[in-house]
């Protein structure tokens, strides 16, 4: 089986100092893989280069293409990258108004991708949204509302629904549950998991809540100071931490 | 089916002067398809965490681990996620789901994740729930809430959704009453009617009679006091 | 008898506004950034146009101005004066008789041709504007030719009002290629945007000039199931009786009594003067 992402010696300073440097790892289709690490671990920057948001001083984030096999995205052309970005991936942000038009209606934000990759249809595209809403758990009688008018983690829902109505094969998460109350974060992580599976996706998703990447990701990566300490199997890194920084991390952990 | 060769376990503390506290060495067993092998030593010696290393949720510090040929010491994590996914099952001790997902969904999603028909999968998992006698009303809801009995069978049923070649048991008759224990007994009979190897902690001395071929003692893995 | 150099320009501006121009015509629709001059008027009452007209002007042409269809409005009559007094050229308000018209949110009537040239005063030119303020960002996306975001817009209205409400500065196709503002025309207008005269778009506030060559396809944006349509008010003119002229609604009185008129003064005047009559010709108020 071909890894649908290949990232080789990913580095990336910022002036002298380091954002992340050295990292490689295969995902394969279907896969979860969590990043986790304190504030300026450079887990972010690693998340910006592989979604093509920033340049890489050095590196390969190789994507295998529907079309071309695998292609180095670091290197593809921009509007390449960016149709990229548009179809085949899709970044859901912390915050949702990063990730969401907040002065477009929520049928408008899920459709701007369809819209994006030549859907011409009203009625169709409207469908879809209010099919996407419901797969998200947002009432399609809402499909007119400004996101505005939705709660913290019904916009966050939203975006994630705007994210995946192109059937992307690869998702890049920010924080996905950051800033939501516990309760909306359980509704969210069930949701996710769900559409993980139902879609066959793989995902990368960085975030500093343990009980997060416990419940999504297969797999795992801790990082510190730039650099990946740890990676294998997210049970084993949180049952078995062999760093001593993981051991930090997760002896940290409170415990309810 | 499972085999362990020289296997030894150790755990370094960095947060606390790096002690390093070995806690299995030269561990040595082989199980074969439809055989039952109950882990035996007194409390500490090591059983839960020698079934851990052959889940791949602890790291070998040396040795093979074999599971269906796969040495899960030196795997990549999505072979042993493969290998979890088909071939080697593990019924805990304590359930672990996310939140908000009903019970009939957790038990049916081992198969779920083989790909099994989604309709089959819940008739199974169905059936191994009226099985365990939980109430059909409660499989709609989550198990998070269910009492601490509850929450154990619908793990076993869980546990026993998917015809693992292999399984892991830890102590499946916990707290479990008189019926719901020969339930459990006849499952374990038929997973190795159908070859399926199994390794188990059994504390209940008759269920161990009952089912288990032969014990390995695990205070023979622990390392010398004054090596 | 006047000091100004023709045409108020000096001949250096002049020269790199048409470069501008030349470029704008070798890729229509595409927005050419050009160094806007301070000029004797206010920004919003045509800088642009009366730049694009000062370059393109010569002192054989007939300049007609219009705003808003009408001849007669001061914005109109002030930047004609402007020009018979920097540049001395003949002006006239008959359209067929016009080499260079410069134009506020119409286009004429009348049919234009190879010999003529239509400039347009443009209040902002980039389409994308109101969806994404960022002009690094809608330079990219013209570059790229990403243009969901115009159809989120169309979208939008379609969700709001049932139809697509945009009713001026509909945003059109231009040769396949760039998405353009067309200034705000109503969209009645845009169809007429396939013509045989050069068009010119100058926005003075916003620096960009951009253009459409003679018979250069330009489609409307439109979805398959709410196509777009060149609507105008359901009537015919009150005064010259055409039935597919774009119409100003006129309130005559406070009892709410109302006519329609054809924004278009030369078209209407020529038809009255051929003998067209409307509902409310007789009462002989114009």
């Amino acid at each position: 089986m071909t890894p649908l992402l290949q990232v080789k010696g990913i580095q990336k300073h910022y002036g002298a100092r380091i954002g992340c440097t050295g990292v490689s790892f295969d995902l394969y289709p279907g896969e979860v893989m969590g990043i986790v690490g304190e504030s300026g671990s450079g887990k972010s920057t690693l998340l910006n280069c592989l979604a093509g948001h920033l340049e890489p001083d050095a590196g390969q984030v190789v994507f295998d293409t529907r079309t071309d096999g695998p292609v180095d995205t670091v290197t593809m052309s921009e509007p390449e990258r960016r149709m990229l970005g548009r179809t085949d991936w899709a970044f859901v942000h912390q915050h949702a108004r990063d990730g969401l038009r907040m002065s477009v209606s929520a049928g408008g934000n899920i459709g701007e991708r369809l819209m994006a990759v030549g859907d011409r249809h009203y009625g169709q595209i409207r469908d879809r949204a209010i099919d996407w809403l419901g797969r998200v758990e947002i009432d399609g009688a809402r499909v007119d509302d400004r996101p505005t008018a939705f709660s913290g983690g019904m916009q966050q829902r939203l975006q994630i629904a705007r994210n995946l109505v192109t059937g992307p094969r690869l998702v890049f998460m920010d924080e996905p549950t950051g800033g939501l109350d516990v309760s909306v974060q359980a509704r969210l992580l069930d949701l996710l998991r769900g559409l993980v599976r139902e879609m066959g996706l793989s995902a990368i998703i960085v975030t500093h809540d343990l009980a997060v990447v416990r419940l999504l990701a297969d797999r795992l990566m801790v990082m510190k100071d730039g650099y990946v300490v740890e990676a294998g199997l997210t049970d084993q890194v949180l049952d078995d931490p062999q760093h001593a920084y993981t051991q930090l991390l997760v002896s940290s952990v409170l415990q309810v | 089916m499972i085999e362990l060769k020289d296997v030894s376990k150790s755990f370094t503390l960095h947060n606390q002067g790096s002690a390093v506290i070995p806690v299995m060495e030269g561990a040595s067993l082989k199980v074969a398809p439809g055989e039952c092998v109950a882990l035996t030593g007194a409390s500490g010696a090591g059983k839960s965490t020698l079934m851990r290393v052959i889940y791949g949720n602890y790291l070998a510090a040396s040795g093979q681990v074999l599971v269906g040929g796969l040495d899960v010491a030196q795997a990549e994590p999505r072979e042993i996620l493969a290998l979890r996914r088909e071939t080697l099952g593990y019924v805990s001790q304590f359930l672990r789901v996310v939140p908000r997902v009903p019970t009939l969904e957790v038990v049916a999603e081992p198969l779920l994740a083989i790909g099994c028909d989604r309709q089959v999968a819940l008739d199974k998992a169905a059936a191994l729930l009226a099985r365990l006698n939980i109430p059909e009303r409660l499989w709609s809801l989550s198990p998070t809430t269910f009492s601490g009995g509850e929450q154990q069978r619908v793990n076993i049923a869980r546990g026993f959704a998917h015809d693992y070649p292999a399984m892991l048991l830890d102590e499946p008759t916990a707290s479990l009453d008189a019926q719901n224990r020969e339930t459990v007994l006849s499952l374990i009979e038929e997973a190795k009617a159908r070859g399926a190897a199994i390794v188990g902690i059994f504390h209940d001395i008759g269920a161990r009679n009952q089912v288990c071929d032969r014990e390995i003692n695990v205070s023979d893995f622990t390392p010398g006091v004054a090596a | 008898m006047n000091e100004y150099n023709f045409a108020y320009l000096d001949e250096q501006t002049k020269r790199m506004i048409r470069r501008a121009i030349l470029k704008g015509l070798a890729v229509p629709g595409y927005q050419v950034p050009f160094a806007s001059r301070e000029m004797p008027m206010p920004y919003g009452w045509g800088t642009g146009g009366v730049q694009v007209s000062a370059a393109t002007l010569t002192p054989d042409d007939t300049f007609k101005v219009i705003d808003q269809g009408a001849d007669d409005t001061t914005n109109a009559v002030s930047i004609r004066k402007f020009f018979e007094n920097t540049a001395g050229v003949e002006t006239t308000e008959e359209t067929e008789k016009a080499t260079v018209i410069q134009t506020r949110h119409r286009i004429p009537e009348a049919k234009l041709t190879e010999d003529q040239i239509l400039v347009y005063q443009v209040p902002i030119p980039e389409p994308l504007r109101f969806l994404e303020p960022r002009e690094t960002e809608t330079r990219k996306m013209h570059s790229l030719e990403e243009y969901g975001l115009m159809h989120v817009k169309l979208y939008e209205d379609i969700s709001q009002h049932g139809a697509i409400s945009t009713s001026y500065a509909y945003p059109v196709k231009v040769s396949g290629r760039y998405v353009m503002d067309p200034s705000p025309i109503p969209k009645f207008d845009n169809p007429k945007l396939e013509m045989d005269a050069i068009q010119l778009f100058g926005a003075g506030r916003e620096q960009r000039i951009y253009a459409v060559p003679p018979h250069t396809k330009v489609v409307s944006l439109d979805f398959e199931d709410y196509p777009f349509e060149a609507t105008k008010a359901d009537h015919p003119c009150d005064l010259c009786g055409a039935e597919d002229s774009y119409l100003d609604e006129v309130i005559m009185d406070d009892a709410g009594n109302r006519m329609f008129v054809c924004s278009d003064t030369d078209f209407c005047r020529s038809r009255r003067a051929q003998g067209h009559e409307g509902r409310l010709s007789k009462e002989g108020a114009v």
